[in-house]
């Protein structure tokens, strides 16, 4: 272990109530790594990935909510949303990469990793 | 009485108190002199059949659980209606209500909750209740017997059973929920739905996503409930149901650590090694429980440890809930949020009302939502809490225990093969097994088209077709040839486009959950093909009716863009008939420049495309375009797009005919409307067809003596062409 890296401290960031996303839906939050996209599913969980499809890069916000899955808006991938992961025959061909999410009193904060 | 016993003192005559001290004294009936305090003035009775007493299905006597016998028998003294007011930990003494004070040796809190009173404005009115002990039951039956109307606030298991209970009085019921879903945290909104129509038939109604603002009263008493958009509920009698709070007043002023509720150990000690808390003022491991079976959990531990069984551990407990509104079975475990390698399972029977989801993680199950028929809700919770693997018996789990568990070992197509020869296969037209195995062999039927002419089974709903298919491939071994009829929507569901049209008229069905639940969907909310279709068939089959679901739409049609390979949006206006103006063009040049729009082209259709817009821009961009006078080109929609048009007679040597203004008209009449896939027109003004109108959707091709009309050669017949 080297003394000097230090652990990237990750930041919990506000970014907005549960409820300002409609249930199936998505909203899209800009961040120094890139667009991540934050789920709101029928039942009412929350998820975040990076908003970047594994297949070609498609906004993953701006596709349908179904179950815990996102259908990429640009070639119809399903993801799904606890684990970034393409889904049926796409399984195995990559991942949008997942972000920490937590709710605090029905707001949503994102693990953003500083440093 | 000896004086050599242990003075055993409980705070709380409730379920927790009292079912520790039973629990105590099967262990060492001897040990403790008991004495017990009830703030309420009677025995300890069943809390959670108050519902059933509100709604007139059981008396008080019915639900009491410990009568004044069983004090007696044990030597136990209660002092009921006398609430303990104090502890004082230093000379190991309770004092209560009228000065009495009591020693101890050993105490036990059990003190319950507090039910949450919402700070609204005229929150103090009479007619305002809350829901947890007889004295709230016998109010609201007073206020019954008087008729009129009761509000509920919340939407959870309380709420709906207090509202079951009033209607069932005979009152005018209405539930307010601050989500758009009942039972939220318990249901999915498949679930939530059907349980909203269920409560619905039985006289309760209710308003989601509702936030009260004040309760509006004269002379003191209740009137009405405000709600934030200005709606006003007339009530006579208003229930609180909006959640409890741990009672941890006595425990704070005695200095014991408190966080949720008073915090103890695995053994339910808390800060004071001779102070025990159970049931719901405890706080175990961070959880503040509301329901009684983890009650029963810790009061078994609390006796085994207080009886000096150190080995004794509350570990926390699973919860499974079951809502208690007569005929309405609704069970739910678990969680049901996705994760990897989760799978649902989803069943429903749309003429019984039945829906079931069962969740599998890891080839366990991980959550259940039943509703209509909850009979196997323990054996789904119990394979929960066992962590069993249920793999080997997927196949047949949502049809539940007495199903799995008669087959087990057998392969699935045994199921079929166990069916007796009068069991019902096509409940549409009533066609049993033994019909349709004879007509496959009397008259050597092969394919399902061939079964449905004969028997009709299949032919009607096709709710049945895999059965009918799995009798073929029984039948007729090898020879049997799978074959593909009319391709269903989409994987959610076994029926075609078609039909689940035609059941949208003929059942009047109205929302995307009650097409999901009436054609018996296999998903519990569809996928990303099959939601925006019935969007669009709703819309259209009930117009001004529906409510377009916005999240069934695809991106393009929110946003009024195209979406491209790389995020941004291509922007079309219209132009009608592909003509346009100076203004018009200086507008789009305009805000090309002002949005820094990288590319603008013109497209096959007569339009020019504004190419790589970013999304935050959309809405400015349309402003600045809609402020010209321009419109969306729904060069995206499932819509009219474009009508390709040539000069026609204003200008051309051989026209014979206006063929732009007819192109014009064409478009102006069908802009907007929405068809099952895109739609493209094209008019030349002779048989020189310069505007391609031959290969469009429809075509006119303008000649002297009239019009020639081409239909449906559009170049690309795939879905969804983007552009143009
Ligand atoms: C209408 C209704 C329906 C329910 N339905 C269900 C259900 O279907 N399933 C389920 O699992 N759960 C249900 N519950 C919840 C369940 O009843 C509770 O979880 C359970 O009663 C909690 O037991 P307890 O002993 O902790 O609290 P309680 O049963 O409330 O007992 C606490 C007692 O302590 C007394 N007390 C408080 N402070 C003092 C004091 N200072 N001195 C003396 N006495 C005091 C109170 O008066 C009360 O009698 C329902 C609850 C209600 C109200
Ligand atoms: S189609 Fe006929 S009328 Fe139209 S521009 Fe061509 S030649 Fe002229
Ligand atoms: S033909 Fe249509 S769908 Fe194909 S690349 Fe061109 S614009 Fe895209
Ligand atoms: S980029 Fe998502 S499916 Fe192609």
């Amino acid at each position: 272990m080297n003394a000097l890296v230090k652990e990237p401290a990750v930041i919990w960031t506000d970014v907005g109530a549960v409820t300002d996303i409609p249930r199936r839906g998505a909203r899209r939050v800009p961040s120094p790594r890139g667009d991540i996209a934050v789920f709101r599913t029928g039942d009412g969980q929350v998820f975040a990935l990076m908003d970047a499809c594994p297949h070609k890069g498609g906004p993953l916000s701006q596709g349908i909510v179904h179950g815990a899955a996102v259908t990429c808006p640009l070639h119809g991938r399903v993801i799904d949303l606890a684990t970034g992961e393409a889904t049926g025959v796409d399984r195995g061909t990559g991942c949008a990469p997942v972000v920490p999410l937590e709710v605090r009193d029905g707001r949503l904060f994102l693990g953003l990793v500083g440093g | 009485m000896t004086a050599s016993r242990e003075r055993l003192v409980v705070i709380g005559n409730g379920m927790a108190g009292c079912r520790a001290v039973e629990d105590i004294l099967k262990r060492d009936p001897d040990r403790y002199e008991i004495t017990i305090f009830g703030a309420e003035p009677r025995v300890n009775y069943n809390r959670i059949m108050l519902s059933p007493v509100l709604a007139g299905e059981k008396s008080f006597d019915d639900i009491v659980i410990n009568d004044a016998a069983w004090y007696a028998e044990h030597g136990i003294t209660l002092h009921a209606g006398r609430a303990v007011t104090a502890i004082n930990r230093e000379l190991k003494v309770v004092e209560a209500e009228g000065g009495l004070s009591v020693g101890y040796d050993k105490l036990i809190l059990a003190t319950g909750s507090d039910p949450v009173r919402l700070p609204l404005p005229g929150a103090d009115l009479k007619g305002v209740v809350t829901f947890r002990d007889l004295d709230d039951v016998d109010q609201m039956v007073a206020a019954a017997d008087a008729g009129g109307a009761a509000v509920v606030i919340g939407g959870g298991l309380l709420g709906l059973e207090a509202a079951y209970g009033l209607a069932r009085r005979g009152m005018k019921a209405t539930v307010v929920h601050l989500m758009d879903v009942l039972m939220e945290r318990q249901l999915d909104s498949a679930a939530g739905f059907l349980l909203t129509e269920a409560l619905a038939e039985r006289g309760v109604e209710t308003v989601l996503s509702a936030q009260s603002e004040a309760i509006l009263g004269e002379d003191g008493r209740v009137t009405g409930l405000k709600l934030q958009d200005g709606r006003i509920l007339p009530c006579s009698i208003l229930v609180m149901a909006v959640g409890i709070r741990p009672n941890t007043a006595l425990a704070k002023a005695c200095g014991l650590p408190v966080g949720r509720g008073v915090m103890v150990d695995d053994q339910m000690r808390t800060g004071d090694a001779d102070i025990w808390a159970v049931g719901e003022c405890a706080e175990h491991r961070g959880v503040a429980y509301g329901l009684v079976a983890p009650i029963w959990d810790m009061c078994r531990t609390l006796a085994a440890a207080i009886t000096g069984d150190d080995a004794a551990a509350y570990e926390g407990s699973l919860l499974s809930t079951r809502l208690k509104v007569s005929g309405v079975d609704v069970f739910s475990a678990g969680a049901f949020a996705g994760g990897e390698g989760c799978e649902d399972i989803v069943f429903r029977d749309a003429g019984r009302g039945v829906y079931k989801r069962v969740v599998l993680q890891d080839g366990k199950v991980a959550g259940a939502v039943l509703f209509g028929d909850a009979a196997d809700g323990g054996w789904y919770f119990d394979l929960m809490r066992q962590g069993a693997d249920v793999r080997d018996i997927r196949e047949t789990l949502i049809f539940g225990q007495a199903i799995t568990e008669g087959l087990s070992g057998l392969d699935p197509s045994a199921a079929v093969a166990a069916m007796s020869d009068d069991q019902e296969v096509c409940g549409c037209n009533g066609v049993c097994k033994g019909q349709i195995t004879t007509a496959i062999t009397s008259q050597g039927l092969t394919t399902l088209d061939a079964v449905r002419g004969v028997t009709k089974a299949s032919a009607s709903c096709g709710s049945c077709t895999p059965l009918v298919e799995k009798l073929l491939k029984l039948t007729l071994g090898d020879d049997f040839q799978a074959q593909t009829g009319p391709a269903p929507m989409c994987k959610c569901t076994h029926h075609t486009h078609d039909l689940v049209r035609q059941a949208i008229l003929a059942q009047e069905l109205k929302s995307i959950p009650a097409v999901m639940q009436a054609m018996e969907w296999t998903t519990p909310e569809g996928c990303a093909s099959c939601r925006p279709a019935l969007n669009y068939y709703l819309v259209c089959a009930w117009p001004g009716e529906y409510q377009d679901d916005k999240q069934s739409r695809f991106i393009n049609e929110r946003v009024h863009a195209n979406i491209q390979k790389d995020g941004t949006y291509s922007v079309v206006p219209r132009m009608w008939g592909g003509m346009t103006t100076p203004d018009e063009l200086r507008a789009i040049a305009d805000v090309a420049d002002k949005f820094s729009i990288p590319a603008v082209k013109v497209t096959g259709g007569q339009r020019i495309d504004l190419l790589g817009v970013k999304k935050d821009d959309l809405p400015a961009v349309w402003a600045d375009l809609n402020a010209a006078g321009m419109v969306s080109g729904h060069a995206y929609a499932k819509g009219l797009r474009t009508v390709k048009t040539c000069v026609g007679s204003d200008w051309c040597r051989f026209g014979t005919q206006d063929s732009t203004g007819l192109g014009m008209r064409l478009e102006k009449f069908m802009w907007g409307s929405w068809t099952p896939a895109k739609v493209k027109l094209g008019v030349s003004g002779c048989p020189r067809n310069c505007a391609e109108a031959t290969c469009k959707d429809v075509g006119v091709i303008c000649v002297d003596s009239g019009y020639e009309i081409h239909v449906a050669a559009p170049p690309a017949c795939t879905s969804a062409g983007p552009r143009s």
